[in-house]
């Protein structure tokens, strides 16, 4: 293995990776079966072995120091976000004055600089605006990311570039691990992923807990707390009142729009009764914030970094494969195996199936496609293929194809050309690919579901 | 068109920089972490990223203690040193780095030996709110240990070698009031209603209302209904079995309206009623530990040095043998349930009342007892927060590192007793500390030239730990090995994480909010096991 490039940076700035060489140049009683010891793996993850960091927040930062300290040097690093100021009290790699610039380009920057040698690339942009070619090319990629879409979404790309061989066996080569971290408050997670191997994260669905939410009508005929008051501004007051104009959607990192939805939001609380609607918590409503403090981010984005650094080398087996750490009373973890569902949508390369009676409307499927465990997608986009030609359904994310296909959502399914075992394909934010579902008909069982 | 001006002022800076952890620990927390002073012994990587996670959060200020002079080494697996820091002094170099990152923290570096402070100016450590400190010697740990001990300074001591951690927390008595528990305690009083309650419950006629009203009562009215008629023919008793709770949620389901067919009406908070059964029938009652604390000698016995949380325990004592009748002081807290604004907020205002005034009579008892000792005064926004959490109050009473070193007869007894379990958490104690013996004998870290040769030197020093705790040698070598093959490198990773772990443990002990580790926690990032044990 060639070293050659390594060697083009000033020796005498070099690291010289004494620590890491002691675990990658012995042997010991605990290592992986497969490991043998030699320099060679380090020149590996230096010179050859490319990983991806997906975000550049909170886990973002810490994973690319990480990285980049444990001999790591090709770091890509993918994030659309610029730095605000409530992300210095962790996000070390930036200072007040970067407020406003790209957070990947900023950390890799700061890190190139640190650590002479280090290669980081930086990528300023949405992760749907990266295609397959891109994310094929990494060895690993390990996720730091606060948004559950996002993160399926990333997964349901690392899957679909899955390769299976004649007899359907998994094309073990093309399968580049995942390792993804999470953090909430003192609360945290770190866990593997093998593609196609391993419980992927569509799999696992039911480890994310729904998101907390309102009924309406509580927000608008019982408030009894003071997130119902900011909640109720939010969603039906501002409508109604459009403070800036009819085009101004409510901005939460706005702070005069935070400020009239607290003003409103106060009045409301005042008139039936309600205490402590205050500024934080108006906030914390509106953007729906996590909190997050540096030492959680630290420990979970390490953990993850330990992660990556074995499946690297081999010089210890990886975790099996979910960990749970809770830092708010002492510090306690849990290492779980998570299991795969013979049915994901993501990962089991099988035809999923979709049981519904056959008289059923185009809205029990669409309910099913939000609600159900195995999909809980966001708006899903419904089309078929009816006599070799394209025919969308239903899909809510472009205006005027909504505004057309409305009205199929009450409609039949059998009048909308669908049959026992048709097929129909589902597109969402969730993932980057289309899904094939076919559909079952509750009350014929016996009819051939081959066709 | 005109921007309509709002009249609420917007956050300050700080409170927007630091708005993600202030939902953590509060404006009070937050003012708790600037005035803390945190001291660091030795700036290693795992030393640079527990100041790093301190320094973030906005601590007052950071002193790094460390005489040594930058070597390439240190530099190898540490963000806070440069190459050009080499040959400089190791704690002024990574002082510079670590506070770039936060401005408004102090800092200051000390380029003298720990030994030769303890022994030339033992009051340096006074000032602190808490002392880290990493890579001591075994003489050091025990000299540092017992001073701190003494002085009744927080001393957290953690070690970073291979894939192993650890952190030892030393803390003579850490009391904690805004422990944060996952499920908070409810405190409805059911069982016992005081009179505002019981008036306010008398009131209703569930039979009477019209179906909107019926929709709109709290469960807790319907509960409360449901047991008085339950008492009806169970006098002078309480639904406590599975078969009486049973009983009470036949009757709950009876007073559900049924349509013009007798189909039982779907009612949110008749459900949310007969969901309550089974959690908030528990009687009011004195937890055993909140006992253990009113009773105990520092809160029947002051006098002018006690702290003012011993005070509070002492007044909280008088309460519930008084005016409380036995209970502690109404938490005052109303669970969200489907009910009208108007029910809801009612019955929140009783509640809050009757804790407003508990916390009153607790107050002034404060007030009396704080005059008796001359003692300094207590401020009523404290004395509110302490009866606000008088059911999760949390107590460490801890223990000295210096006598966990001495392996008396608890110590090894609790050593040996996890020896003999098939988990190796208790092993890798054993392996750090058999490292820290190797290392004062032969003044380098096992296996730092090469392995194998050093495997039979450190079996020595285990040999020896555990004959002095009276076990018997381990059966194989291959914890041993392993040891010898990390030659006390420090990996970054395993060093980030116990960075985090111990730097989160500092906030908690200097902001007095959640429990902290008690006392020891080891990692092990081979196997990602973690383990905590009390010494
Ligand atoms: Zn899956």
């Amino acid at each position: 293995m060639s070293s050659g490039e390594t060697q083009s940076v000033n020796d005498y700035q070099q690291r010289k990776w004494q620590h890491i060489r002691k675990l990658l140049e012995r042997s010991g009683p605990f290592c992986h079966p497969d490991f043998e010891p030699s320099p060679e793996i380090l020149d590996f993850i230096m010179s050859c072995c490319k990983v991806l960091i997906v975000g550049a927040g909170g886990l973002g930062c810490e994973l690319l120091k990480d990285l980049a300290l444990m001999g790591f040097r090709t770091i890509h690093i993918v994030d659309m976000d610029t730095i605000e100021l409530s992300n210095l009290n962790r996000q070390f790699l930036f200072r007040k004055t970067d407020i406003g610039l790209s957070k990947s380009k900023c950390a890799v920057e700061f890190v190139n600089k640190r650590i002479p040698g280090c290669k980081a690339v930086a990528h300023h942009c949405a992760i749907q605006d990266l295609d397959e070619g891109f994310y094929r090319q990494f060895h690993i990629v390990v996720c730091g990311l606060d948004s559950i879409v996002a993160r399926r979404w990333l997964n349901g790309m690392l899957m679909s570039l899955l390769q299976y061989n004649d007899d359907r066996s998994l094309d073990q080569s093309s399968v580049i691990p995942l390792v993804d971290g999470g953090t909430e408050g003192f609360k945290g997670n770190a866990r593997l992923i093998l593609p196609g191997m391993s419980a992927c994260i569509e799999c696992t669905l039911d480890l994310y807990p729904p998101q907390k939410t309102f009924p309406l009508c509580t927000i608008a005929n019982t408030p009894r707390l003071p997130e119902h008051c900011v909640e109720y501004v939010k969603v039906i007051q501002w409508a109604k009142e459009n403070p800036w104009g009819a085009t101004t959607q409510l901005d939460g990192d706005d702070p005069q729009h935070v400020a009239w939805v607290l003003e409103k939001a106060q009045e409301r609380a005042i008139k039936h009764g309600i205490t402590n609607v205050t500024y934080r918590l108006t906030q914390g409503v509106l953007k729906n914030i996590i909190p997050a403090v540096a030492s959680t981010n630290a420990a979970i984005a390490a953990a993850c970094a330990t992660e990556v650094f074995k499946l690297a080398t081999s010089c210890c087996t990886n975790m099996n494969n979910y960990m749970v750490l809770n830092m708010a009373d002492g510090v306690y973890s849990y290492t779980f195996n998570a299991e795969r569902r013979p049915d994901c949508v993501a990962c089991s390369n099988t035809t999923r199936v979709l049981e519904l009676e056959s008289n059923a409307t185009l809205q029990t499927i669409y309910d099913k496609l939000c609600e159900d465990q195995a999909y809980l997608m966001k708006s899903p986009g419904i089309t078929t293929v009816i006599n070799g030609r394209n025919k969308t359904l239903y899909m809510a994310s472009v205006k005027s194809i909504e505004e057309r296909t409305r009205d199929n959502l009450k409609k039949k399914i059998t009048e909308l050309g669908l049959f026992n075992g048709a097929e129909i394909l589902v597109a969402d934010v969730t993932t980057p690919n289309t899904i094939t579902i076919k559909l079952k008909f509750d009350e014929n069982i016996d009819v051939d579901m081959t066709r | 068109m005109a921007s309509p001006s709002p009249k609420s002022p917007e956050q300050n800076e700080k409170s927007k920089q630091y708005d993600r952890q202030l939902r953590l620990w509060g404006d009070h927390g937050q003012a708790a972490l600037e005035n803390g002073h945190i001291c660091l012994i030795n700036a290693n990587a795992l030393g640079t990223e527990i100041i790093k996670s301190i320094v973030l959060p906005g601590v007052g200020s950071v002193t790094i203690v460390d005489e040594k002079i930058v070597s390439e080494e240190d530099i190898d697996s540490n963000f806070f040193l440069e190459y050009s820091s080499k040959g400089s002094n190791r704690a002024s170099e990574a002082l510079r780095l670590l506070l770039e990152l936060n401005p408004a923290v102090q800092g200051h570096a000390v380029q003298e030996p720990p030994d030769q402070i303890l022994t030339e100016n033992p009051e340096f450590f006074k000032s602190f709110s808490v002392v880290i400190a990493s890579s001591l010697s075994e003489k050091t740990i025990q000299d540092l240990s017992q001073h701190l001990w003494d002085l009744n300074i927080p001393f957290i001591l953690c070690r970073s070698v291979g894939f192993l951690g650890s952190l030892r927390i030393q803390l003579k008595e850490h009391a904690i009031i805004e422990t944060h528990p996952d499920n908070e305690q409810v405190d409805l009083r059911l069982d016992v209603p005081f009179q505002s309650l019981a008036d306010y419950l008398n009131r209703f006629d569930i039979d009477s209302l019209d179906l909107k009203d019926h929709g709109h009562i709290p469960w807790i009215v319907i509960l409360y209904k449901a047991i008085q008629k339950w008492q009806i023919t169970n006098p002078n008793s309480w639904p406590m079995s599975r078969k009486e709770k049973n009983e009470i949620r036949v009757i709950i389901q009876e007073f559900i309206r049924k349509d013009e067919n007798g189909i039982p009406i779907n009612e949110e908070n008749f459900e949310e009623a007969l969901r309550a059964v089974n959690t908030a029938l528990l009687p009011t009652f004195l937890p055993v530990k909140i006992q253990e604390l009113i009773y105990s000698s520092s809160a029947t016995n002051l006098n002018k040095d006690s702290s003012p949380f011993w005070i509070m325990c002492s007044a909280l004592r008088g309460f519930i043998e008084a005016e409380g009748k036995g209970k502690l002081p109404l938490l005052g807290v109303l669970p969200d349930m489907t009910a009208s604004t108007e029910h809801y907020i009612k019955l929140q205002n009783i509640y809050r009342a009757q804790a407003a005034m508990d916390a009153e009579i607790v107050y002034r008892k404060v007030q009396q007892i704080v005059a008796q000792l001359h003692c300094e005064s207590i401020s009523e926004t404290d004395v509110k927060l302490f009866c606000r959490h008088t059911h999760d109050l949390y107590l460490i009473k801890g223990s000295c590192i210096a006598t966990e070193y001495q392996l008396g007869g608890p110590v090894a007894a609790y050593i040996s007793r996890y020896l003999e379990e098939p988990d190796v958490m208790m092993v890798h104690y054993i392996l750090l500390r058999a490292a820290e013996m190797f290392r004062s004998e032969h003044y380098r870290a096992p296996g730092d030239w090469e392995p194998e040769g050093d495997i039979t030197k450190l079996k020595i020093c285990v040999t020896k730990l555990l004959s002095d705790i009276s076990c018997s040698p381990f059966p194989k070598d291959d914890h041993i090995h392993e040891m010898c093959r990390y030659g006390g490198a420090e990996i970054h990773s395993v060093s980030a994480f116990l960075g985090g772990c111990v730097a989160h443990e500092a906030i908690k002990i200097v902001t007095k909010q959640y429990k902290p580790v008690n006392n020891m926690f080891i990692y092990d990032g081979s196997s990602t096991n973690t383990a905590t044990f009390t010494f």
